[in-house]
């Protein structure tokens, strides 16, 4: 005997629902609660950056990388700045360089952060996203005393920095390190361990390491799914190769390897990782040293092209960059990380009822301010 | 306990010259001037039979495709796609490259071999107007189904109105 169907329904998720992270669209066939398939529908936050890159010197590029990903934006200026360095090739002073990995580890430990915390949200634990804008807030003030901003800083500029760090930032960091390490420990209390969080994450849309490569997932959701593959280390940028850091894979300790929850606990130890980074960083940073000196006049890039990728808080970052020797880039492509790491919605939320895709999303840790660039 | 880099043994002219032992006059051009990635420029149509031999080959299992992305060198010249393609069992690259014409802008997808390639096809489309054939479900991405015309053309000329609204020049 056949199984009774229940007529399939089309159900619109979003582009106005506070589980999907933005103005973000799913459209779910659904039999009864389960989901059988996914179309994600983006495009609703596209602000054309790449055609507005073509009409842009290259140093007024920087604010918009900024926009792209607005949770983490030292990351994507960071990566920017980089690119058009290797192209001009530009030697960094010392302690540009450190400071520019303080920021971006600082940065990581903020969007993860907001990742952690909107995902308890999303699967119904208010009050762990109150412990993590809490930290979070820490961190955005070392910003503002550094850049005097909050969200987007426009701070680390190609050749070097918008201006040196302000006395006493150095102390206040070390300060939020301490703070911040203890702190850890109370994620793990209130939600990484949690009886029913566990029950909402464990075991939910499990991604083999097949399909993560394949859809090109990067970051600490690949790593979930057992890869070890982080940027930082395969391929070290910047003076990444100067720290002693590990890169947490996925195990399964509540259930499957690559599971919803294995893609949250990478997160949470990333964050211990970035703090060790902020400390060995802090520690050998050169007080000597014009975090301005290199910073050219003028940027024209020699005729040619580079693609260069830096692991941002979501993943792979990439700037695909061509140059005809103008002072304006003749292309410019970002690939965002959180693009290719939607795009596996489909594939690992099928045959889960709707509120597991609403975890599994919430588990993928996406903005769509560059997925939709 | 500091990373080392692993040296790969496949370097970016051997794997062009294995393509072109395996392909003949379908690989068109090394270039390693001018640019970051060595690159190989291949025929436009036998794109996904290269690519799917460099992922499948034992020597370079190339399994990720990190970057799609489609170029307009200028309003006279040919429309380009670029795929950066990783390897990350052996941890080497290579980047390929196919030109092909404005006025009917045709490039073999890959998007059954990677499903990465899916959503980028469908934005080199939406941006840049090629159409890739074999692609499951080829259509816009970012911009509006009834946008007219592919914004990063160099002679891309923005329509006065979309939907009865203004639209505000860009310089």
């Amino acid at each position: 005997m056949g199984r009774l169907h229940a007529e399939e329904m089309i159900l619109n998720m979003g582009p106005q629902h506070p589980s999907t992270h933005g103005v973000l669209r799913l459209k779910l066939r659904t039999d009864g609660e389960i989901v059988s398939h996914i179309e994600p529908v983006i495009g609703y936050l596209h602000r054309s950056f790449e055609k507005h890159a073509e009409n842009l010197e290259y140093q007024m590029v920087t604010p918009f990388t900024g926009r792209c990903d607005y949770l983490a934006a030292m990351g994507s200026e960071h990566g920017y700045a980089m690119a058009v360095e290797k192209m001009l090739g530009i030697e960094l002073p010392e302690r540009v360089e450190y400071l520019r990995v303080i920021f971006a580890e600082l940065q990581r430990i903020a969007s993860h952060l907001v990742a952690v915390g909107t995902f308890g949200l999303d699967v119904g634990a208010i009050t762990p996203f109150i412990y993590c804008f809490r930290e979070r807030e820490l961190i955005l003030d070392l910003f503002e005393m550094a850049s005097g901003a909050r969200l987007l800083y426009n701070y680390i500029w190609i050749g070097g920095l918008a201006h040196d760090v302000p006395p006493g930032f150095v102390e206040k960091t070390y300060e939020f390190l301490d703070a911040f390490e203890k702190r850890v420990a109370e994620y793990n209390q209130i939600l990484t361990g949690n009886k029913i969080f566990i029950e909402r994450a464990a075991d939910i849309g499990v991604m083999t390491p097949e399909v993560a490569i394949n859809y090109g997932v990067t970051g600490p959701s690949l790593r979930a799914s057992g890869v070890n593959i982080d940027i930082r280390r395969t391929e070290p940028y910047s003076i990444y190769d100067r720290f002693d850091f590990d890169v947490p894979l996925g195990q399964g300790a509540m259930g499957t390897v690559g599971d919803s929850w294995d893609r949250y606990y990478m997160r949470v130890l990333e964050m211990s990782e970035s703090a060790k980074i902020v400390r060995q960083a802090l520690d050998q940073l050169p007080v000597e040293g014009d975090v301005q000196a290199a910073i050219p006049r003028r940027i024209r890039p020699p005729q040619g092209e580079i693609y260069f990728r830096s692991e941002n808080p979501r993943g792979e970052l990439g700037y695909y960059i061509v140059s005809d020797g103008k002072n304006v880039p003749l292309r410019l492509k970002m690939r965002s990380p959180a693009f290719s790491n939607l795009s596996v919605i489909n594939e690992i939320g099928q045959g889960w009822m709707i509120s597991d895709v609403i975890a599994i999303l919430g588990s993928l840790d996406i903005v769509l301010g560059e997925i939709d660039r | 306990m500091f990373w080392k880099r692993k040296k790969t043994d496949v370097t970016e002219q051997e794997i062009y010259a294995d393509l072109s032992k395996k392909f003949g006059d379908k690989i068109l051009e090394f270039m390693e001037e001018g640019t970051h990635n060595p690159t190989v420029i291949v025929e436009a149509d036998q794109i996904g039979k290269i690519v799917s031999y460099l992922k499948d080959d034992e020597r370079f299992q190339f399994d990720s495709l990190m970057n799609l992305a489609g170029h307009d060198p200028g309003a006279e010249s040919e429309l380009s796609v670029i795929y950066h393609l990783y390897s990350t069992e052996l941890k080497h690259y290579i980047t390929l490259k196919v030109f092909t014409s404005r006025e009917e802008a045709v490039v073999a997808s890959v998007a059954n071999i990677y499903q990465t390639a899916n959503w980028h096809e469908r934005e080199a489309f939406d941006l840049y107007g090629i159409k890739f054939d074999g692609h499951p479900d080829l259509k816009r991405i970012l911009l509006e189904d009834d946008w007219e015309g592919f914004p990063l053309r160099k002679d891309y000329v923005p329509a006065e109105f979309y939907r009865g609204m203004r639209i505000e020049k860009v310089k």
